[in-house]
């Protein structure tokens, strides 16, 4: 955890009672109204994944993981951020972020090359696992 | 280990965006 973290972001922290003037600012900026809230921005300040309230240790590394991964996307970085998507299912397969990976680790490689087989191969993966969440239905389309 | 969080939030956006590299905002209420 320390290391995903200290290895992908520039950590900040605004602590609701001893850091309260930035507390109100970037809360007001952010929209954050809970503790704790954590976002995951990209270089330009750009909010790109949420986490609010707590989570075990695993689910809360996969929501990094995936917010780490949406910001490749939302960089166009087609191939990292497919491999971060895939990191999640293969290491955090058990994780409430796993299935949502599993969907955006399909579209990376369409983005890149507008062939739809990934999508294909991605609904299929959805008839083996993760069957009853909404990422299923969402791929199912793709069939 | 624990993770070194900054609080002068204002140099950690613009050192990022120095740096291109994204930032963990952690809102929060725990015990410091």
């Amino acid at each position: 955890m320390v290391k995903f973290v200290t290895d992908n972001f520039m950590p900040a922290r605004v602590h609701v009672r001893d850091d309260s003037a930035l507390f109100q600012k970037y809360g007001e900026k952010y929209g954050a109204q809970w503790t704790p809230t954590i976002l995951e921005l990209d270089s330009d300040g750009v909010e790109r994944h949420r986490i609010e309230g707590f989570l075990p240790n695993d689910d809360f590394l996969a929501q990094l993981m995936l917010g780490r991964a949406q910001i490749a996307f939302a960089e166009q970085k087609w191939e990292e951020a497919e491999r971060r998507f895939r990191e999640i299912v293969e290491k955090l397969p058990d994780t409430d972020a796993a299935p949502e990976a599993l969907y955006w680790a399909g579209v990376a490689p369409y983005k890149a090359t507008q062939d739809n087989s990934s999508l294909k191969q991605t609904a299929s993966a959805f008839k083996d696992r993760y069957q009853d969440t909404s990422w299923a239905k969402k791929a199912s389309i793709w069939a | 280990m624990e993770i070194k969080f900054r609080h002068d939030v204002d140099a950690v956006l613009a050192e990022a965006k120095q740096q291109h590299k994204p930032v963990l905002l952690d809102f929060s209420a725990a015990p410091m």
